[in-house]
């Protein structure tokens, strides 16, 4: 033993040997020789998007009733991409007494075994047409292709394939219970995950048995109907699942249409809210997958440049347009300096631009309204007296592009700590000790999903439990997993979508 | 005549492990079949639901957080606790008219009805929580946990046994309740309060109010720091009030009308996920 402080031994630990270091440890990248990216556009001379898109109702095309169609803008060129039809009390109740008879005469008929290899069937068409969908989503969206090609489109035949398989085994998903089908199912899906969250919703609506009449978002209508397709080339019977396309007052139909069983919206807490109350007092059974706020907790044990690439993810990925994003940092104090300087520099080598360039990090603003949102959520970030710093990156001249941007010196109350702002807008808070951590974290309306970063195991688990929210990400952010149930508590929503716990809303005992 | 003037009991609400009288100082009178007096019982207010709804939310992360075998033995203990007093209970429900034959049974029934729910504190996750194959490299599982502060509204049937059936599934998965009394007989039901409190049950996980609904179910089903509501009232106009108020806050909503307490079915852990939410979490797997 020697306690002698040695030249030798400083560098060594008790024990004799080396103490771990990284001689890099505390090296800033070399951004002054950052070189320029090439143009990587995909190609996208194979895909073929309509002028003109119709309802897809019992099997077929079909014209509005009342003939009127809206249009759906490329978010990274403001050029009009396409028309589609704006859906009226007609044409929902159409498609709902299509789902209707297709539920009587046709799909509740079918063995559980026949319907899954239907759903299999609509896996792998999905597959196959993968690459058109992923760059007709990023087209019509303004995300990032790379996204929409790795995350989006995999995902949606995967959770496809997932469910199928459910179809003939639902006996074995509730103990003690047999269940049994809905009936038809009205579903509202939003911008941000066009193809993904019409995955979430149909698959285990037709696992289950029941059909389906579905409403796109306006903004982002094409992959629906391309979705549409699908099943009519994949033979499903007719009227199983219908497309109706158009903006609020087409979801509102759904709603309150007298016929419809079963209710599953994605969407805003505020549009949310107001579909519960229409559903007062009526037997619909439902479903609010809604907004988020969610906390990311980053501890001082935590492994410092793993975190960053963490916390990119969960606030930069599909421009912030998520529902379970990580919009609220909350670092231990003793590394806030260090992790925010790290996050700022990542933060210039982000690549805002083309959502159709490979290299492309952050995409377009998936719309006009969503871009002056999240420009006016920027100005009320600056008026409270937050610190705003966004990256110097370029971005391109037309279009809805913003930058990727951090709020520091924010108070809990402040709006954009409050408010979901489903942009690339991180605010970033401190603490000291894991109790003001959960105190902040649980201290918003929402509870839809939250992240921790740290080393000790016992820690993530405390912060776990006590952090009250449906996800919990932990040294990970923003996976998602056909089998993985996902879903709020509290103002975030009603009900899991995703694994078993996802076929909970689409039966009844 | 009776050589001896019997004391007669004033029954208050059970609130925060206290038993208070409504802030109101108003009642109102509970009457058998015939009309004739049993008892004044408090006709809370709109600020007694606050009240209680703030003692409920005070109690949650204590009882949430204890171990399910932990919970599973206080509530076994509210057995016990009944069980000693059933004779008590028996009585105040022939007071209202009911025979003693079915008084006997209701209070029997209750007793094993809260057995049977204790025994499923810890079974719950095991049965309903997953682990999840994801395809990515990651150990992901899924367990139940308590939604938050519950409103009860109890119906006037079965006013021990219906009580009991609805707040033992919903603390038995840590939930904290304000429970609505009946408003025939509400007697019963805060008497139990009694029990709760003898029980090592942490005050506040059950509150315990008495009065008529029109001045109660509208606070408790609207208040923002209520999670979920479970109503046994069927009438059209009581439900769709719920609902709206719960739009207000996204609350879940179980309406649970019942003709028959005393059937097997409302023994079933289903009742008991209507008030818990499904938590996910993810972890990296790799070296």
């Amino acid at each position: 033993m020697s306690d002698i402080k040695t030249e030798e031994n400083i560098n060594k630990t008790s024990n004799g040997s080396p103490k771990p270091t990284s001689p890099n440890s505390d090296l800033k990248l070399d951004f002054a020789s950052f070189w320029e990216y090439s143009p990587a556009p995909e190609s996208s001379d194979f895909v073929q998007i309509d002028d003109r898109y119709n309802h897809f109702i019992n099997g077929e095309f079909v014209e509005p009733v009342k003939g009127r169609y809206m249009k759906s803008i490329n978010p990274a060129t403001e050029e009009v991409l396409c028309e589609f039809a704006d859906g009226t009390s007609e044409d929902v109740d159409k498609a709902v007494k299509a789902a209707r008879k297709a539920y009587e005469k046709a799909w509740s008929k079918l063995s559980g075994k026949e319907r899954g290899k239907y759903i299999f069937r609509i896996a792998r068409m999905i597959q196959e047409r993968a690459r058109e969908l992923a760059i007709i989503e990023s087209i019509d969206g303004g995300k990032p292709i790379r996204e929409s090609r790795d995350v989006d489109v995999p995902l949606s035949a995967a959770y496809f394939f997932y469910y199928a398989g459910w179809a003939d085994k639902l006996n074995y998903a509730f103990p003690g219970r047999k269940p049994k089908s809905l009936g038809v199912c009205g579903q509202i899906i939003p911008w941000n995950f066009p193809l993904l969250m019409l995955a979430w919703k149909i698959a285990p609506a037709l696992a289950t048995g029941n059909t389906v009449v579905l409403k796109p978002a306006e903004s982002t209508p094409v992959t629906a109907l391309k979705f549409a397709e699908i099943c009519r080339d994949a033979g499903l019977p007719d009227g199983v699942v219908n497309i109706v396309t158009g903006a609020g007052q087409t979801g509102s139909e759904i709603v309150n249409h007298p016929d419809i069983n079963k209710i599953a919206f994605t969407g805003s807490t505020n549009v949310g809210k107001i579909i519960q109350k229409s559903l007062a007092g009526t037997d619909k059974k439902f479903t609010l997958e809604l907004g988020g706020k969610g906390p990311n907790i980053v501890f001082e044990d935590a492994p410092l440049d793993q975190t960053v690439e963490g916390i990119v993810n969960a606030i930069f990925f599909n421009q912030g347009h998520v529902c379970c994003a990580g919009s609220r940092l909350l670092v231990q104090e003793g590394i806030a300096d260090r992790l925010i300087q790290k996050l700022k520099d990542r933060m210039e080598t982000l690549i805002v631009g083309d959502p159709l360039d490979k290299n492309t990090d952050i995409g377009a603003i998936n719309s006009k309204a969503q871009f002056e949102r999240i420009q006016n959520y920027l100005e009320i970030g600056v008026n409270e007296g937050a610190e705003i710093h966004q990256s110097s990156c370029q971005i391109p001249e037309n279009g809805y592009f913003c930058r990727p941007t951090i709020f520091t010196n924010v108070s809990q109350s402040n709006r954009v700590v409050q408010e979901e702002i489903f942009g690339p807008v991180l605010t970033i808070q401190t603490f000291r000790t894991p109790d003001e951590a959960i105190e902040k974290a649980n201290n918003t309306p929402y509870g839809l999903a939250s992240g921790v970063w740290t080393d000790k195991g016992s820690k993530i688990f405390k912060v776990g439990q006590s952090v009250r929210s449906g996800v919990m990400w932990s040294n990970t952010y923003n996976k998602f997993d056909p089998t993985s149930p996902f879903g709020g508590y509290k103002e975030s929503g009603i009900g899991r979508e995703g694994g078993l716990h996802g076929l909970y809303p689409y039966i009844k005992f | 005549m009776a050589d001896r003037l019997e004391v007669l009991k004033t029954y208050k609400t059970y609130v925060g492990g206290k038993f208070p009288r409504s802030e109101s100082d108003r009642t109102y009178r509970v009457t058998d079949r015939k009309e004739k007096h049993i008892a004044n019982a408090c006709r809370c207010s709109r600020k007694d639901v606050r009240d209680a709804v703030l003692a409920a939310r005070s109690a949650f992360g204590g009882w949430s957080s204890r171990s399910a075998y932990n919970r599973g033995q206080v509530l076994y203990r509210i057995a016990e606790m009944l069980e000693g007093r059933k004779e008590q209970f028996i009585k105040e429900l022939e007071l209202a008219g009911v025979k003693e034959k079915d008084a006997r049974a209701e209070v029997h029934t209750s007793i094993d009805r809260l057995i049977y729910f204790a025994g499923w504190t810890d079974k719950i996750s095991q049965v309903f929580g997953t682990v999840n194959p994801v395809a990515s490299a990651h150990f992901n599982f899924s367990s139940p946990d308590a939604t938050g502060v519950v409103g009860i509204i109890a119906p006037d049937r079965s006013p021990l046994l219906s009580s009991i059936s609805l707040i033992a599934p919903v603390i038995a998965s840590g939930n904290s309740c304000v429970l609505i009394a009946s408003v025939e007989n509400p007697l019963p039901a805060v008497s139990f309060g009694e029990v709760l409190h003898a029980s090592d049950v942490p005050g506040g996980v059950v509150n315990i109010l008495t009065g008529y609904r029109d001045e109660t179910v509208d606070t408790l089903s609207s208040h923002k720091d209520v999670n979920a509501v479970l109503n046994t009232i069927a009438d059209r106009e009581t439900r769709k009030l719920i609902d709206e108020n719960a739009s207000i806050s996204v609350k879940r909503v179980t309406h649970y009308p019942a003709e028959d307490w005393f059937l097997d079915d409302h023994e079933n852990p289903y009742l008991i996920l209507e008030f818990m939410e499904t938590k996910t979490t993810w972890h990296p797997v790799g070296i």
